[in-house]
């Protein structure tokens, strides 16, 4: 996949692989359990209007494996060292799914670095009396059957033949999001205690189909722990807003990022 | 050479037809009747008392949650059962899952109950718990083989160390460890720790400090061989001598007049437990994390992609995962093995899937009178590095 090549970033000695392409104000990316998979369209689309940064996080693709790594509050702290490091300000942040949760972790931290919060089908938070689907129990197969609404695309995917390096990188992701999203599974109910804390500008972005955080309930919770947060549900759409529905979503970033411009 | 009997206590009494894919953790509980369970439990707590009688060395118990394949969550309870009804023989709990509770203090109290109890009759068996587990019980299989050693540490200080004593772990944490009984055995029952052969198990187990009793089971003889010799082999590394007593093997075994008949017996029960009870996606039994990537890659191409299809009696007695047929052939087979894997302690699973108490008895009976008399002289004393040369 075309797109910038990948720079490495050293954080206490943390050596992560990031993408990053574009210019202005700067647009963080964190990607969910399955991790970064490569420059995706709606990345390029960004990287037209922001400098976008889309780092593999600790744990992932082919940064480093920690041993500090236990939980997913380590690594918020570590991405508010790599911000301070790149001395980032003024933030876009976007996040899908685990990065979802990662980002609100961050937004309640008061770094004073984000200018608006982005979730996409977000992990996080739970709602009592409505199931999440768990992946750990779907084979790999199924997951990437149920994670897109087109089941050709779905098709595709569960039959697509990796790599052995792909495979690898596929293995490692699981393990490290079965690390820190087993137990409490893919939320923290802490986070719900600290919700209130995020009074930036904040959209909310769903697909109607979510396997895992379905709607509207899991949303919705989202849209009422955040004061003033505009809530975007996709039809015809499963876990990946980014890349089911690009232009919808792009729309969705065109929106709050406008709405926050200085 | 020592004979334990191993119940599994499966749910026998299920709709067979139920089960097509799965019999773990999500498997509906409403086909647990419970008017069955209570006459399976005293059933089979009969058959471990009889093999008391019968002059088994021990009884063995095990730990699995929420399946048919074994209605044994809590095996202490049943344990406790045995400790007042059994006379000689050894009370094998193996094991208690280290990584799966959050106190592992409470494993140290009941296996020293067991022990004080019996006068020392316990023998304490050490699990990680099979990867089923950690989807049952929600405990992250990420930190398996941490917690597992800090819980070890833990159980092994609260019965060695003189309390009161801190203990300050990354996963345990206690102000006043002091332990009350003190288990019967000084300084500690003894320890098997079941397998099915991963390396870091072995290389810890054998480890000079601990000289555990390493059990390697259900797996086909060839592997069993493999691991076994690799096991006494580790010990030399270390500079001491593995014997017999130090290694064990479980499989499950049926023995009767001829091995025509025998296998006739057998034959549906034991397809029912490989085929039924132990049946589970992949992805239960691996959960992400459990074990090294490395080991992971390895079980899903050796076990998983070899071994899809139905699992027949025949196929099960070739590759020595089933052990079936008159005393003199079980006897001669389990000598020829002994010969080869060195092991001092058989650990024969008697019982199996669905087969019938009548059989069951029958079994455990000619087992103890026409199998056990063949083989006591061998598997004793030294040497069981031997094997391996």
């Amino acid at each position: 996949m075309a797109g910038p090549a990948p720079i490495n970033i050293d954080v206490n000695g943390c050596n992560i692989e990031v993408l990053r392409q574009g210019s202005g104000t700067p647009l963080l990316f964190l990607h969910g359990a399955g991790g970064l998979k490569g420059w995706a369209p709606f990345l390029e689309e960004l990287s037209q209007k922001f400098d976008v940064i889309a780092p593999s996080h600790p744990g992932f693709g082919r940064s480093d494996t920690p041993d500090w790594l236990d939980n997913l509050p380590d690594l918020a702290f570590f991405y508010c060292d790599f911000l301070e490091q790149l001395d980032l300000k003024d933030i876009h942040l976007v996040g899908h799914s685990m990065g979802g949760w990662l980002s609100a972790e961050l937004a309640v931290m008061g770094t004073g670095r984000f200018q608006t919060l982005t979730v996409v089908s977000a992990a996080g938070l739970r709602v009592v009396g409505v199931p999440m689907g768990d992946i750990f129990m779907w084979s790999a197969e199924d997951r990437a059957r149920k994670m897109v609404f087109d089941p050709e695309e779905g098709e595709r995917r569960a039959n697509e033949v990796l790599s052995d390096e792909e495979a690898d990188i596929a293995l490692k992701n699981m393990f490290t999001s079965s690390k820190l999203c087993w137990s409490p599974r893919f939320h923290n109910p802490d986070l719900e205690k600290r919700m209130h804390r995020i009074k930036i500008p904040t959209m909310i972005m769903w697909g109607e189909h979510d396997p895992i955080f379905p709607a509207p309930d899991y949303p919705n919770v989202w849209n009422e722990a955040i004061a003033g947060s505009e809530l975007r549900i996709f039809s015809e759409c499963a876990h990946s807003p980014q890349n089911e529905r690009t232009a919808d979503f792009l729309a969705g970033i065109d929106a709050i990022t406008q709405g926050a411009a200085k | 050479m020592k004979f334990f009997f191993f119940h599994l206590m499966p749910y026998g009494a299920v709709d067979l037809d139920a089960i097509t894919d799965n019999s773990w953790i999500v498997f509906p509980n409403k086909h647990y009747d419970p008017k069955e369970g209570h006459k399976l439990y005293n059933r089979y707590l009969d058959e471990l008392e009889y093999a008391d009688q019968l002059g088994f060395d021990g009884v063995c118990v095990n730990e699995h949650h929420q399946t048919a394949y074994g209605m044994m969550p809590q095996p202490s309870v049943l344990a406790g059962a045995l400790a007042r009804r059994t006379e000689n023989a050894k009370i094998c709990v193996l094991g208690r899952a280290l990584p799966l509770t959050s106190n592992p203090l409470g494993i140290a109290e009941e296996y020293a109950m067991i022990d004080n109890v019996t006068g020392g009759r316990l023998i304490a068996g050490f699990v990680r718990g099979i990867g089923c587990e950690y989807h049952a019980m929600m405990v992250n299989p990420g930190e398996s083989l941490s917690r597992f050693h800090e819980a070890h540490d833990l159980i092994m200080e609260a019965w060695t160390k003189e309390g009161p004593f801190p203990f300050d772990g990354k996963y345990y944490r206690f102000q006043y460890v002091n332990l009350w009984p003190r288990p019967y055995q000084q300084p500690h029952p003894p320890v098997w720790i079941p397998s099915q052969g991963s390396s870091e198990t072995m290389l810890w187990a054998s480890h000079p400090d601990r000289k555990y009793v390493y059990l390697l089971t259900f797996s086909p003889t060839a592997s069993v061989t493999k691991h076994l010799n690799t096991y006494a082999q580790q010990c030399e590394k270390y500079g001491y001598e593995c014997k017999p007593s130090q290694l064990g093997w479980a499989l499950p075994c049926y023995v009767a007049e001829t091995d025509e008949i025998a296998m006739k017996e057998a034959g549906q029960h034991i397809e029912n437990f490989f085929n039924k009870f132990l049946i589970s996606p992949m992805q239960y039994k691996l959960p992400p994390g459990y074990s090294s990537m490395a080991s992971y890659k390895i079980v899903v191409d050796s076990k998983y992609k070899a071994r899809e299809s139905y699992l027949s009696l025949e196929s099960l007695m070739e590759n020595g995962m089933f052990l079936c047929g008159s005393p003199e052939t079980v006897a001669a087979k389990l000598e020829e093995h002994q010969s080869k894997m060195g092991f001092g302690n058989l650990v024969t699973m008697l019982q199996f899937g669905t087969l019938p108490h009548d059989l069951t008895k029958k079994n455990l009976q000619m087992f103890a009178e026409e199998v056990m008399p063949k083989l006591r002289h061998i598997g004793e004393g030294d040497g069981a590095a031997a094997a391996a040369e």
